[in-house]
């Protein structure tokens, strides 16, 4: 068991005062980063990011810096649960599953319970998806190590046409926004030959768009100008937990077991499939609510009703780590946020990281252990603090989110034309999410649009232009063929919908 | 124009300021425009074959020719919208909360580099309170000020990250 070794040297590196401390600090930064409107997991850990630049300068810093940005991601998972609860307000897409049975429970007085089952089932989902990696991680790095550029190219390829396929936007509204984050991400030098491309001779675009400013924009501002339509005023349930409510629920929830099991799974698998984690607490909710008895009772304040969402989009949160540190492809925008820290911070994902930088990638294996047992004891103990900053007034908040999103988005490059940057992409960001055209692939068409430019060019080099090279093998073949039969899913759907309607 | 204030929440059923049918066929008329143009560049860059395999323009012009097909169904999809499913894109009470924020928050851009970011927050989080939530005086300048004084303590001392600052840091030396 090579792998319960090296997690075990990885517990050494995470179990260091320092790396415990980070590990509170950024599940209580998540917390709120989570609760607040505006930030979520992908924009809170891009604008922190910058702050980790020096810290990943000091020996075993790089460690530190990746444990304490992984623990946001935890904290705002967690985060979004609460007020999903208490608020009606689900804090990432995931969470609006967890509203449906979440938000009646609290209005029935039941909101320690709803938000200790939540907790508690993100925390098991988390950990059932923190397993999978820790046996499954290294194995895909080693298959993974054999891979050429056709082959990356068709995991890039399976990763968009997966969103197409899955998401429930509108087929060509996917793609037009995908497509314009690789327009995007095409802007400022050629990977390949170092030409400029599409700056019209500004010095502003000579370095591209960095998604981290797309980031902030898109999610923080965009999400800001969304909230302020619905109203300035947050009205919720008050939050109260004390030790015989969890104690109490703890002892309901094991008879939930089957949901349990079957979200997680649902969970760890659409994570690992990219874009995965809206859909995934969509399916749980809607499995479970087949398969338990009280089905008919769901979305009027089942406890299982929050158990099923909330396990299966912590699964799949996590998971979507998977591949993004195998194969350098992230599942989710904040997984690809933590990628680009990688690539700042000088270390390059994918399956080489195994070999060469064990102890980074154990010890974030195993702070992931650590650090969702620290985010759950964080916010059963803490949720009144977290709920209170909710009732903060939005005329002082929303200012304040926004000087911290104009900060992040300047310390990224020190450049105040990013923050103006931050500001059109806010305004993107605002219309788009009205129009239903799905952010998450923009985000990672820019991040990974470089990346799949440079393979497929070297791919064609190797073939001379031959496009067969991507069925070259069984393994390229499948790969590609998967992703085809995902980018023809939306029209066949359409047609076997179509055909049903003919034939009744 | 008044617009704002905490008790203007949560207005429906105000009249539209644009419909869904024209915001969609801007956004798409947008998307449209940027497609031509990494299209032009790339005509440019070569889209071919040269001697180190596909030229620099290759890949982005068959990117925007996605973006512009996909647009052109996009559209076309826009314009068969029937007019009783036409519904609102923004209400014009909706709108002018959006504007409430969207104008501030570029005049502050643009402070930024003249006042420093710091002078410029404690204007931005002084603007926000006093307009539209209608603290008194005193409030506002603890919270506007004590924010700012934060941000500095963190940045400038905790994680020495310089931000943009402007004459008054000059004058109290702190730069």
């Amino acid at each position: 068991m090579d792998e319960i070794q090296a997690l075990m040297q990885g517990f050494e590196v995470a179990l260091s005062y320092r790396n415990l401390a980070l590990m509170f600090v950024g599940v209580i930064l998540g917390v709120i980063i989570g609760v607040l409107p505006g930030l979520g997991g992908a924009n809170g850990v891009a604008i922190l990011l910058p702050l980790t630049f020096a810290m990943a300068q000091t020996p075993g810093g790089t460690t530190s810096a990746i444990i304490l940005l992984s623990c946001i991601y935890w904290g705002a998972l967690f985060g979004g649960a609460i007020t999903s609860i208490l608020f009606n307000i689900p804090g990432e897409p995931w969470s609006v599953a967890t509203t449906f049975d979440g938000y009646p429970l609290a209005q029935k007085g039941r909101a320690g319970e709803a938000l200790t089952a939540a907790f508690t089932s993100s925390f098991v989902g988390a950990l059932v998806a923190v397993i999978v990696i820790t046996f499954l991680s290294p194995i895909v790095a080693r298959f993974a190590l054999e891979f050429g550029p056709p082959e990356f190219f068709s995991v890039y390829l399976l990763t968009f046409c997966a969103f197409v396929g899955m998401s429930k936007e509108h087929a060509f509204k996917t793609l037009a926004s995908m497509m314009l984050g690789f327009a995007l991400a095409a802007v400022g030098t050629d990977p390949v030959t170092g030409t400029l491309r599409l700056t019209f001779g500004s010095t502003h675009m000579l370095a591209g768009f960095d998604f981290l400013i797309a980031v902030i924009g898109l999610f923080g501002i965009g999400e800001i100008l969304l909230t302020l339509e619905e109203g300035l005023a947050f009205k919720g349930a008050s939050a109260k937990i004390n030790f015989g409510v969890v104690v109490q629920t703890w002892k309901e929830l094991p008879k939930y077991w089957r949901t349990s099991i079957r979200s997680a799974a649902v969970g760890c698998f659409m994570g690992i499939v990219p874009g995965g984690a809206t859909p995934a607490s969509f399916m749980s909710y809607g499995v479970a609510m087949r398969f338990s008895k009280d089905g008919e009772k769901f979305g009027t304040g089942q406890v299982e009703g929050v158990v099923a969402p909330e396990t299966a989009a912590h699964a799949a949160g996590t998971a979507a780590l998977l591949p993004m540190l195998t194969l350098g492809v992230p599942g989710s925008p904040t997984a690809a946020v933590l990628l680009g820290g990688l690539l700042i911070w000088g270390l390059q994902p994918g399956p080489l990281l195994f070999v060469e930088q064990k102890d980074f990638v154990w010890g974030l294996i195993a702070s992931m252990y650590l650090g969702n047992i620290a985010g759950l004891i964080v916010v059963l103990t803490c949720v009144p603090l977290f709920a209170a900053i909710l009732r903060i007034p939005f005329s002082v908040i929303a200012p304040i989110i926004m000087v911290i999103c104009a900060i992040g988005a300047y310390t990224v490059h020190n450049s105040i034309f990013d923050v103006w940057m931050m500001v059109v992409f806010g305004i993107a960001g605002y219309v788009f999410k009205k129009l239903s055209y799905p952010l998450a692939p923009m985000v990672l068409a820019i991040v990974l649009g470089d990346r799949a430019e440079s393979s497929f060019r070297q791919a064609m080099l190797v073939s001379q232009g031959d496009m067969t090279i991507f069925f070259s093998n069984a393994l390229v073949g499948s790969m590609t063929g998967l992703a085809l039969f995902l980018l023809g899913w939306p029209l066949m759907s359409l047609g076997i919908a179509r055909l049903r309607r003919t034939l009744t | 124009m008044k617009a704002g204030g905490e008790e203007l929440s949560g207005e429906s059923g105000g009249r539209a300021a644009f419909r869904q049918k024209t915001a969609e066929i801007v956004v798409t008329a947008v998307f449209l425009l940027l497609g031509a143009i990494v299209i032009f560049d790339s005509v440019r860059l070569g889209i071919g074959w040269g001697d180190e395999g596909p030229q620099p323009g290759y890949f982005p012009f068959y990117i925007a020719l996605i973006i512009c097909l996909s647009s052109l169904v996009n559209l076309v999809r826009a314009l068969l919208i029937p007019p009783q499913k036409n519904n609102a894109f923004v209400e014009i009470g909706q709108l002018k909360l959006v504007l409430a924020v969207l104008v501030p928050t570029s005049i502050y851009t643009a402070l930024i580099g003249w006042l420093g970011i710091y002078v410029a927050s404690i204007l931005f989080v002084g603007f926000f309170m006093r307009w539209l939530g209608r603290y008194a005086w005193w409030k506002v300048l603890a919270v506007s000020v004590a924010n700012s004084v934060v941000f500095f303590l963190i940045f400038e001392i905790w994680f020495s990250i310089p931000l943009p600052k402007g004459p008054i840091e000059a004058l109290l030396g702190l730069n």
